[in-house]
């Protein structure tokens, strides 16, 4: 079970489209990762809903096909 | 949405002012992110429930569509959901995990 980053970042850019998305694949083993994922979408949002709102993105493969990513969001810099 | 389980998890994080659903318990954990959160609240000597999701596949499954959250663990403080092993592990180093435990009324080792 494993997925590709190229998949994972056009997911996350589909429902976020200004999303500036990096991804490191942690074990290079297509199972772990850490994604910074930086939207104006996430403005006025908690970290919870930050978070939730790439969950949605990665429509149920999180903690399914793709295990553990390591997530971390932040609004852009005016 | 099995109505039990949602008003069984309902009524569990509200049994401690923290709870914290995760693979294994507080002194096994079996899984690396519930470990680590473990460590975090231990470090900070917070008080928590340990609930074993492992041992229940209904609030296994049960706690995700509760919080709209895909992953173990999650954290609960005075019944609100905090966070998962990332958040967690941000708010501890930002100092705002302390804030908010602080805030909410929780003893907190300094």
């Amino acid at each position: 079970m494993a997925m590709d980053a190229a998949m994972i970042e056009r997911l996350i850019k589909e429902s976020l489209p200004d999303a500036q998305v990096s991804i490191e694949d942690l074990r290079g083993d297509g199972d772990h990762y850490a994604a910074h994922v930086v939207s104006g979408a996430f403005r006025g949002k908690t970290r919870v809903q930050q978070h939730q709102m790439v969950y949605q993105a990665l429509r149920g493969r999180m903690g399914n096909e793709l295990h553990a990513l390591a997530l971390q969001t932040s609004i852009p810099d005016d | 949405m099995d109505l039990t389980v949602q008003d069984r998890i309902r009524h569990e994080i509200t049994e401690a002012p923290v709870v914290l659903f995760m693979k294994g318990t507080p002194v096994f954990p079996q899984c690396g992110f519930s470990a680590a959160v473990v460590q975090i609240l231990s470090h900070m000597g917070v008080k928590f429930k340990g609930i074993d999701v492992l041992s229940d596949p209904s609030v296994r499954q049960g706690i995700k569509e509760f919080s709209s959250w895909p992953t173990i663990p999650q954290l609960y403080v005075k019944g609100e959901f905090v966070g998962g092993c990332d958040i967690i592990r941000e708010m501890f180093d930002t100092g705002e995990l302390k804030q908010l435990l602080e805030e909410k009324g929780v003893p907190v080792r300094a």
